[in-house]
């Protein structure tokens, strides 16, 4: 059973896959994006406080969850990689920290376009807000030591403590608006329910599920590039390019 | 244990010892990491003096009072308990409200009035169409005129 596990551990291997899973991921997270724009702008209701500008909540959570939870699975490849000395999750994480740092900054920055005309500024140094920020670093942090260091198995282990040593800022961030007071609202998504009406949670919900697909897909279509990249010098790609290079 | 278990132990033992550094460090933060203080802190003096801090509370039913220029405004922030006078000259956010909640940045002077140099509302993370806005507030109302829910009232201003 053991070998099952690890078979697709193989970069070799992982690059069929992953190239066959892509558009199963793809094209669900196109028609997603659509219905759920389409929810949130057209069906839901307007806010009885902040009228229409608080629809800009269907991008800002979609996209601050996944910065949270990309940089736990982040970590945790690295950690795998740490552990099992297996290449494939150090370039797993690899794949992944372009597009967290896209969620964050995205994040931020709708964050920052809400706050204006809601609270009155763009930018408030409360714990939520500088929390997220530095999300946003340790993920630029994580690509800039990979890429600063020549050797890759070196540079994957550097990176790797990076990654898992940040992970202790993931619950701050979650928890910082119940620990401290801060400008930023409570959390609507709670484990115990939510606090919205029914046709913005779908909204929610939707444009959430549109962009886990999309993280997904960008993530393995990423680690392929990393995987042709970093195995160039053995056989079954020089095959693969020869193959290709016939049909040019 | 085999080299896989004792990398396990190393990474776990590193990130419960970061963990545990980051808690003490916020911990001993704490007053720091807050955005502000409210009136209560403020009347037991744990705001700083002298210096410029935030404040946030409610704005106070019936406070808010627009001075003659047309631009200054004074209002009671209040957590409940205590409150205090804010006189602020500006413009204020659209969801400035009475009943709702305010951040203020300012100095106190000597009278114990806080002078606000920048006012931002707080929403809540509750979200309702106005229909169902104005039907909770009608079903509060008829509530708290039969006069079974006295605590969800403000205390007496004095």
């Amino acid at each position: 059973m053991a070998i099952n596990w690890f078979k697709y551990s193989a970069p070799s291997t992982f690059y069929g896959l992953a190239g066959k899973l892509i558009p199963f991921f793809v094209w669900p997270a196109v028609v997603l994006f659509g219905i759920g724009f389409y929810i949130g702008f057209f069906v839901a209701p307007t806010d009885a406080v902040q009228s229409e500008a608080y629809r800009i909540i269907f991008i800002h959570v979609p996209a601050s969850i996944l910065s949270m939870f990309i940089y736990l699975i982040m970590a945790g490849y690295a950690a795998l990689g740490l552990i099992f000395k297996t290449r494939l999750s150090a370039m797993m994480a690899s794949a992944l920290a372009p597009t967290g740092a896209l969620f964050a900054f995205i994040s931020l920055w709708t964050g920052a376009l809400w706050g204006k005309p809601m609270w009155g500024a763009w930018w408030v140094w409360d714990a939520r807000l500088t929390s997220e920020l530095i999300l946003l670093f340790l993920y630029l942090g994580f690509i800039a030591l990979q890429a600063s260091i020549e050797d890759p198995r070196r540079a994957d282990r550097a990176s790797a403590l990076l990654a898992i040593v940040g992970s202790v800022n993931v619950p701050i961030i979650y928890y910082s608006v119940q620990w401290w007071n801060t400008l930023h609202q409570g959390s609507t998504i709670k484990f115990s329910g939510t606090s919205m009406h029914i046709a913005m949670q779908q909204s929610m919900f939707i444009m959430l599920v549109a962009c886990w697909l999309y993280a997904i897909a960008i993530a393995l279509s990423r680690v392929r590039s990393i995987i042709l990249e970093r195995e160039s010098n053995t056989q079954w790609v020089r095959e693969l390019v020869e193959l290709k290079g016939e049909r040019v | 244990m085999t080299p896989r278990q004792k990398r396990l132990t190393w990474i776990l033992l590193g990130v419960g010892l970061v963990a545990a550094a980051v808690g003490l460090v916020l911990f001993a933060l704490k007053n720091n990491v807050n955005l502000y203080f409210t009136p209560t802190q403020v009347y037991h003096n744990e705001a700083p003096q002298g210096r410029s801090f935030r404040i946030g509370g409610m704005v106070e039913e019936g406070s808010v009072k627009r001075d003659s220029d047309g631009l200054t405004v004074r209002f009671r922030i209040t957590d409940t308990a205590r409150e205090m006078t804010v006189v602020y000259k500006g413009i204020l956010p659209d969801l400035f409200k009475e009943g709702k909640g305010v951040v203020a940045q300012g100095k106190l002077d000597s009278d114990n009035v806080f002078m606000a140099e920048e006012v931002l509302a707080k929403h809540d993370e509750n979200y309702m169409p106005p229909e169902a806005s104005d039907a909770i507030n009608k079903a509060e109302a008829a509530k708290s005129s039969s006069g079974t829910t006295p605590s969800a009232t403000y205390p007496a201003a004095k």
